[in-house]
C-alpha cells in the first residue's frame, strides 16, 4: 500500500486539451452546447475563442486523483469551482498542468487539494477528492 | 431576477420519470473521452451524464432560461462507483436559489438511487447571468 503523510505533494503531470478532444467529449457526455465546439458561436457570446467544458476539466483532475488512488473507483467525494475557463484555439493544444497535496488521512481515506493550472491561471477552484485506501 | 417562481420551488424534489440502464459502452466511451484507461467502473465524474441533464429538464420545467446558464461549481459523493448493469433513478432537489449581482445561483442535487440504494449525489451550481 502506498503511504500518504498530511502535507504531502504529488507530482504535477500535464493534460493536453484539443478542440478534437472537446467533440469528443461532447459526444461521450451529451454536453453539445455550442461553446465547447463552435469558435463562431463561441466568439458571439463574448468568449475569447471555443472553451473547454468546465466537466472535462475536472473530469482531467479526476483522472489524476484515480491515478493517485491507484483506482478509479475508490474516489467517494470530489468537487470543483469552475473559475477560468480553458481557452482552446483551433489547431492548438491547451495545456493544463495539475498537481496535489495530502490535505487529510485517515486509516480508511485519503482527501488530496488539487490545483489546476492553465497558462499561468487557476482554472479550477476548491479541488478536493476523497478517495478509500 | 428571470425566474420570479424558482425561489419557491426550493425544497421540492422531482423525481424523473424512468431510469437509465448504465451500458459497458457508455462508460467505455466517457472514460476514452477522458482519456482514463478502459474500465469496468465508471469514472468519478461519470455521474454528470446523468445528472446534468436531469437538472436541465428540471430546471427548464420551472421555467429557467437555460441558453444564459453557466456551471459555477461541481460536486459528487458516492457510496461505490456506478458498474455496468446499475439501474439509477434520478431524484432532484433545489436545495437553493439566490440573486447576486443580478446573476441567479441555483444549486440543484441530484441522487442517484438503484432500487432501494442511493450509489451516487451530484451537486450541480448552475448560474443564470444576469
Amino acid at each position: 500500500m502506498t503511504t500518504f503523510e498530511v502535507g504531502q505533494e504529488i507530482a504535477p503531470k500535464s493534460y493536453q486539451v484539443t478542440r478534437e478532444l472537446l467533440v469528443g467529449y461532447a459526444n461521450a457526455s451529451g454536453d453539445q452546447n455550442p461553446i465547447h465546439q463552435n469558435e463562431e458561436f463561441a466568439k458571439s457570446v463574448g468568449l475569447p475563442d471555443v472553451i473547454a467544458h468546465g466537466m472535462f476539466t475536472m473530469a482531467l483532475a479526476g483522472r489524476y486523483a484515480s491515478e493517485i488512488a491507484g483506482n478509479s473507483g475508490a474516489i467517494r467525494e470530489f468537487s470543483a469551482r469552475f473559475t477560468k475557463p480553458v481557452v482552446v484555439p483551433a489547431g492548438a493544444t491547451a495545456e493544463v498542468i495539475l498537481s496535489a497535496k495530502v490535505s487529510a488521512v485517515t486509516p480508511e481515506s485519503v482527501k488530496l487539494d488539487i490545483t489546476a493550472i492553465c497558462n499561468g491561471e487557476k482554472v479550477l477552484g476548491m479541488t478536493k477528492a476523497l478517495f478509500t485506501r | 431576477m428571470h425566474n420570479p417562481g424558482l425561489t419557491e420551488l426550493v425544497g421540492r424534489t422531482f423525481v424523473s420519470a424512468g431510469s437509465v440502464t448504465v451500458s459497458q459502452e457508455s462508460i467505455t466511451a466517457f472514460a476514452l473521452a477522458i482519456g482514463e484507461p478502459e474500465t469496468t467502473v465508471a469514472p468519478p465524474t461519470f455521474a454528470i451524464t446523468i445528472t446534468l441533464d436531469k437538472s436541465q429538464e428540471l430546471l427548464q420545467s420551472s421555467g429557467l432560461d437555460w441558453t444564459r446558464v453557466v456551471h459555477g461549481d461541481q460536486k459528487f459523493s458516492s457510496t461505490r462507483p456506478i458498474v455496468a448493469g446499475d439501474t439509477l433513478v434520478c431524484s432532484s432537489t433545489i436545495e437553493s436559489a439566490r440573486v447576486v449581482a443580478g446573476n441567479e445561483i441555483v444549486t440543484v442535487r441530484s441522487d442517484l438511487h438503484s432500487g432501494e440504494e442511493l450509489v451516487a449525489s451530484s451537486w450541480s451550481t448552475l448560474v443564470v447571468r444576469a
